[in-house]
């Protein structure tokens, strides 16, 4: 009991720092700017490696988060709210297990 | 008279933030839910994963945490893989430190850096503007209730959502990134450059995984440096170089 709380201390501690400390020390500081080109760069590289390949297994069957993801695409293409297209891919997701 | 605005102006940005995280907290929902089950299941008591939720809030490592709980492995190995497990949020600290309006106090970057997650982090820098202090603050707030709330309800209530609901629900976080990352792609050629290197280098992972064997929190870590790092060769005006 105290031993877990113990290990959730010190996972607090290993998660929360490398969260702060570039936020503390990097606004305010001038980079280069092929570092500011890098850093322009991190958002769509980590969004895609979320996304590839892990969604395949989101949902438990391939063909479902597919079917789910294709959903998503088509709604975010057409520029609808971002709720919309996580509710379309949901419902798409929940259809498709039904009918296969 | 200046500070009235000021103050209005907070509040509109949270209410902002607060909204544009509504699609991270239904995310959250179903896997905090599950979260709060397994943590019941492999005997952690509702205070620890209370707390655990509160205070590490990054929903992958508390998944893998409660795992080795449940095998009985050591604080320190379990410490270690929330570590390495966690350490992106390095990186994406580092991106979004360019992205904050610089008018947001020093210490406020202590308290709102421990609200980013691959989620909040993905939201507020696909923002078309620099981000405001309060909108992040507003995103986080949201993200962060569903998930501690979702822990304590699958906790206490011992269950998880209907199997089909579940299994539907899985894939919104996923939507979420997609959609995210669509309106870039129609904008820029960068951004899809980007991404079709990303997914090559991650594939190559992938495909190596019998030779480099590494975990999963570096490979999300050097699949996003290595990326970035060709894009940069590539394109040294970074990503917004193509737009407008």
């Amino acid at each position: 009991m105290k031993n877990n709380f113990i290990m959730v201390l010190g996972m607090a501690l290993v998660t929360y720092i490398p969260r702060m400390i570039p936020l503390a020390i990097l606004p305010g500081v001038k980079l280069p700017s092929y570092l500011k080109s890098f850093l322009s760069f991190i958002p769509i590289a980590v969004l895609s490696a979320l996304i590839f390949p892990a969604f395949i297994s989101s949902t438990g069957r391939p063909l479902t988060a597919i079917l789910g993801a294709i959903t998503a695409f088509i709604l975010a293409y057409k520029e609808k709210n971002l709720i919309f297209v996580v509710l379309g891919a949901i419902f798409a997701v929940f259809v498709s297990s039904l009918i296969f | 008279m200046v500070v009235g605005n000021k103050f209005k102006e907070n509040k509109i940005n949270f209410k902002k933030g607060f909204k544009t995280g509504l699609p991270v907290a239904i995310g959250y929902l179903p896997i905090a839910l599950t979260f709060g089950l397994l943590a019941r299941n492999s005997g952690l008591s509702f205070l620890n994963t209370f707390l655990m939720s509160v205070m590490v809030f990054a929903g992958a490592s508390q998944f893998v945490a409660v795992n080795l709980v449940a095998l009985g492995t050591g604080i320190g190995e379990v410490v270690l893989t929330t570590f390495i497990l966690n350490f992106r949020h390095f990186l994406m600290s580092a991106s979004l430190s360019q992205k904050l309006k610089d008018n947001i106090p020093p210490k406020w970057l202590f308290f709102l850096s421990f609200g980013i997650t691959d989620e909040t982090f993905s939201v507020a820098s696909m923002q078309n503007k620099d981000i405001e202090g309060f909108f992040l603050f507003g995103l986080n707030l949201i993200s962060y209730s569903a998930w501690v709330i979702g822990s304590i309800f699958g906790h206490y209530l011992g269950a998880s959502l209907p199997e089909i609901i579940q299994s539907s629900m899985g894939i919104a976080l996923y939507a979420m990134f997609i959609g995210l990352l669509v309106p870039n792609l129609k904008e820029s050629k960068t951004a899809v450059f980007t991404v079709l290197i990303t997914i090559i280098v991650s594939s190559s992972f992938y495909l190596l995984r019998n030779i480099v064997d590494i975990s999963k929190g570096w490979e999300i870590v050097l699949v996003t440096i290595i990326a970035s790092i060709i894009a940069t060769i590539f394109f040294p005006e970074g990503v917004s170089g193509d737009e407008k």
